[in-house]
């Protein structure tokens, strides 16, 4: 399924949010291991929810999308930055993840 | 046959006791044969094209014997059709390497399913059939019928008597279909006890069925196949776990069960003294149990959910906890357990109301297969859990609820009122390494033309399935009522698998509109409580002191 | 068992907020800093942000701690550049501020391979970091409970501190199991035998032999109690110390011979003045305390 290159993955989502996350101080859960990823929440500025990916599992890119969305849709917040580190976990244990997080915000 | 005569297998099982009294002179004593002579037993015993049952159980494996078999001249020894229940041990197929035996009927072989998909297609074996164990044990008593039984025991008196304790397993099955249809049993033992300062704890196989018995230089293989780790299990896993027991036991009513061996499983049985208690659900189910003893269910015994369990074998380290635990388990007066896998197999077909598992794979007809290209594998118990019992005639809520739930607003032959055992797999959406556990096309089907099947083998079918779980939620494939219907419905579960994402949104909503597909917070678990922290057991030493020290680990799960 | 928080199953970061007083932990180049490894990304492995380590300044009991807690499920704990960056500088920090003591929460297989040469550099910067600290006479204490143990040049550094407090499910050595294996082959040493694994490097076994000063039980609350008892527990390197310590390394070296009948383990506990030395390892943490040779 995925390309035999090396190096990792790097994948971007954007998606306009409509409530302000506000100001706070970054979020982090999770640990980078194997079946396991880190999110990083942070404060932006502007309207976007930007969500940006690095992951050992490569040619993944629609499931991402997917779970990107699905995940906005259920937070569709405004000025968030997400930072994810990935080690193949499934999109079962992303979206937990991105849930957890947004849970911790203030 | 001889219709001159009408007793030629008795004949027959003379003539082979006295070929092997000849054969054996002075190591032969009684029944008790020297543990060197075991090779010479063999080939006076066997006769080319016998139909023989070579022990291997799920967990113990008669493997002295095994390697004895190995051992015979194919000159002599040649052609064996064997029958049993799993192919453990490399000794299973090398019997077909080496010429002896020719053709096989089984039900698992999970250890050596790569190296039998290989000899079967260099022709080197020829499989008769893959069955569930007790279609296996049944038909040892029409048209499988063993002429040789080599079995494994754990200790034998001077007359023969057999103590097979708490790994009884398929052992009175194989010696009731051998011993009274003029076979002969031969049996290994680990110990062997005079009668005068030792005696047998209870007798399990009376000497009578028994012809010969040799001491074997090792015990006999056991493996210890139904510990699960606690430290494996994951928050995905817990999930699946709270809405098994929210979304389905306490729905439904669920006293008697079965569950698969697995994470999955390890999980909901250490949810029940805690989760479950938060549910108020103590009492109201998971009473009675078709299970081996699994360690993972000891702080929900300890907690008094658990009126009763019948077990298919035994589990290494679990020895004493059962025996302090007689109330409990089905022991002796002797206070080891007594397993029985045919009966634990009959029990967990018509006596329980719900059968829990895992699965490799499942297509939107909602069948499941753990059959993967390049093995043959089997099913082990699995088809025979998993299964409708068309035949029960009792009622219990769980069963009548499901049943209406499949039958409402039917008519006809398919209208009439019945009761339906609940079926329910386990999964989730994607496997390690990122393979989907739905498919479009399973696997099946393609093994099936590689080892020239007459079926894909499906081990459990779309309809007997009722209900599939995943981290995204349950299906309730019994509300179904068209293909279409159960096709999106296994969709909506898929979650981003390419099955899954390729569902039509509307339809899924509309399922779950109707319940027929129901969310974690439809059920109202929330994900995020799902922790490890909710498991009544975390480490295998949390389950030893859950036991008062009564389990006791073997060493490969020690880490204290 | 349900009241009872497992130091093993919490992440670093829980570990660490457990342990010292709540709400009191300051990080230092923390996550969002993204002080992450120069070499994994070229490799296709992840980083993480913070590096597998995170370290800060935190209270104890009130008192004023530097504390440091490796992440074992991160490339199972290993020292790279940045991360042993990081615990230099928090000791290097220490020598400045002269904290009460500084914390390792060490769960590490030592150098991160990884990283090669880096990450060998980084250990022995650590290492000698962290014994200019104890010659300030600020404790170093070091806490290991993870399933990962503490191994390779963590190990190293951690016999380096002025105290070990260690859980009995707590690993403590300098090569791996399945390294011993793989160099003396699977009849000197089964590294899928756990129980041997635990008996050879398990924090029951290093208590008893006194590698380890504090035995407890798998419980965030018995190592933050440790921790505290740990405050004053500053021992510098001195002539006599180091003296006797390889007086007592002689001693141990003498006790057993060659082969011994049956587990080595259990014969050099017994050796050693352990009552009753075959029933150690199904001995809880309280018993075995008490067994303790002096």
């Amino acid at each position: 399924m995925s390309d035999i290159s090396p190096g990792l993955e790097t994948l971007d989502y954007s998606f306009t949010g409509q409530r302000p996350a506000g100001a706070f101080a970054p979020v982090l859960v999770g640990v980078v291991g194997s079946g396991n990823l880190e999110v990083l929440l942070e404060p932006a500025s502007g309207t976007d929810c930007t969500i940006h990916i690095e992951t050992s599992a490569r040619g993944f890119g629609p499931i991402w999308e997917a779970v990107a969305r699905d995940f906005h849709q259920r937070h569709p917040l405004a000025g968030l930055h997400v930072s994810i580190n990935d080690m193949g976990a499934t999109p079962a244990v992303v979206s937990l993840r991105l849930d957890q997080a947004i849970s911790e915000l203030p | 046959m001889d219709r001159m005569n009408w007793n030629t297998k008795a004949i027959n099982r003379a003539d082979r006791l006295a070929r092997a009294q000849h054969a054996l002179g002075s190591q032969l004593v009684g029944k008790l044969v020297a543990t060197a002579a075991v090779r010479t037993l063999l080939e006076a015993t066997l006769e080319p094209g016998d139909r023989v049952c070579l022990e291997g159980n799920n967990q113990k494996q008669a493997d002295f014997l095994a390697q004895a078999l190995n051992q015979v001249d194919p000159q002599r020894v040649h052609g064996l059709h064997m029958v049993q229940s799993v192919l453990a041990l490399p000794e299973h197929l090398d019997i077909f390497e080496n010429g002896i035996a020719s053709r096989l009927d089984f039900s698992f072989s999970g250890p050596q399913g790569a190296r039998l998909a290989k000899l079967v297609s260099a022709n080197r074996i020829e499989i008769g059939a893959i069955h569930t164990y007790l279609e296996l044990f049944a038909r040892y008593f029409v048209d499988l019928t063993p002429k040789v039984a080599l079995i494994a025991a754990h200790a034998a008196d001077a007359e023969g008597n057999l103590y097979t304790g708490p790994n009884t397993e398929d052992t009175p099955a194989i010696v009731e279909a051998t011993a009274f249809s003029g076979g002969i049993v031969i049996a290994q033992v680990n110990e062997l006890v005079d009668g005068k300062t030792t005696t047998l704890p209870r007798i399990d196989i009376p000497a009578g069925w028994v012809n010969f018995v040799v001491q074997a230089p090792r015990p006999n293989f056991i493996e210890p196949l139904f510990t699960r780790d606690p430290a494996q299990i994951s928050e995905i896993q817990v999930l699946m776990a709270m809405m098994a027991i929210k979304g389905i036991y306490a729905e439904y009513g669920v006293q008697r069960l079965n569950h698969g061996i697995g994470f999955d499983t390890a999980a909901i049985e250490l949810l029940l003294p805690t989760y479950g208690e938060s549910l108020g659900l103590k009492g109201k189910i998971c009473k009675h149990w078709a299970l081996n003893p699994h360690p993972a269910l000891i702080p929900a015994i300890e907690a008094g959910w658990v009126e009763s369990v019948h077990s298919f074998g035994s589990e290494l380290g679990m020895e004493d906890y059962i025996r302090a635990r007689s109330d409990v388990f089905f022991t002796g007066p002797d206070g080891s357990l007594r397993s029985n896998r045919a009966f634990c197999q009959a029990a967990g077909h018509y006596a329980c109301d719900l059968f829990i598992g895992s699965t490799l794979q499942i297509d939107l007809d909602g069948n499941s297969s753990t059959a993967t290209l390049g093995r043959i594998a089997g099913f082990g118990g699995a088809p025979n859990m998993g299964a409708d019992a068309r035949g029960r005639r009792h009622a219990s809520p769980a069963w009548l609820k499901a049943g209406r739930e499949a039958r409402a607003g039917r008519t006809g032959a398919s209208g009439t009122p019945r009761g339906q055992k609940l079926v329910v797999q386990m999964v989730e959406t994607f496997r390690e390494h990122m393979q989907p556990a739905f498919v479009e096309r399973l696997d099946a089907w393609t093994l099936q033309e590689q080892a020239g099947m007459e079926l894909p083998p499906i081990m459990i079918y779309g309809e007997d399935v009722t209900h599939i779980l995943t981290e995204e939620g349950i299906a309730n494939l019994l509300l179904c009522r068209s293909d279409a219907e159960r096709e999106q419905a296994i969709r909506g579960v898929a979650g981003y698998t390419a099955v899954g994402l390729a569902r039509d949104r509307r339809m899924v909503e509309n399922l779950r509109d109707r319940g027929v597909i129901q969310r974690p917070e439809d059920l109202g678990v929330d994900p995020r409580q799902a922790t490890r922290n909710l498991l009544a057991a975390r480490s295998m030493r949390d389950l030893v002191r859950a036991s008062h020290g009564l389990y006791n680990p073997p060493k490969r799960f020690r880490n204290w | 068992m349900m009241n009872i928080v497992s130091y093993a199953e919490c992440s670093a970061r829980d570990r660490l907020a457990r342990i010292v007083d709540p709400g009191s932990f300051h990080e230092w180049l923390p996550p969002a800093q993204r002080l992450t490894s120069p070499h994994l990304a070229q490799l296709g492995v992840p980083s993480a942000f913070d590096d597998g380590v995170a370290i800060g300044r935190a209270m104890l009991a009130g008192r004023t701690v530097f504390v440091a807690a490796q992440e074992g499920e991160f490339m199972g704990g290993g020292v790279g550049e940045v991360h042993g960056a990081k615990l230099v500088g928090l000791l290097r920090r220490a020598l400045r501020d002269k904290p009460d003591a500084v914390l390792l929460l060490a769960e590490s297989g030592g150098v991160r391979l990884h990283e090669a040469n880096a990450g060998l550099i980084a250990v022995s910067e650590v290492m000698r970091a962290l014994l200019d600290v104890r010659a300030a006479g600020i404790p170093v204490v070091v806490l290991i409970g993870g399933a990962n143990g503490c191994f390779g040049g963590m190990g190293i550094v951690a016999r380096c501190a002025d105290r070990i407090v260690m859980s009995d499910m707590g690993r403590l050595a300098m090569s791996g199991p399945e390294v011993i294996e793989a160099s003396h082959g699977v009849d000197e040493f089964d590294s899928r035998d756990r129980a041997l694994v635990w008996r050879t490097t398990g924090g029951k076994h290093r208590f008893l032999t006194g590698d380890c000063d504090v035995l407890v039980e798998d419980d965030v609350e018995a190592f933050r109690a440790a921790a505290i008892a740990s405050l004053d527990a500053s021992s510098p390197i001195t002539l006599d110390l180091l003296e006797a310590e390889h007086t007592l390394l002689a001693a141990r070296l003498q006790l057993l011979p060659e082969s011994t009948e049956g587990d080595d383990a259990v014969a050099l506990w017994g050796r050693l003045g352990v009552a009753d030395a075959a029933s150690v390892t199904h001995l809880d943490v309280d018993a075995v305390r008490a067994l303790r040779p002096h």
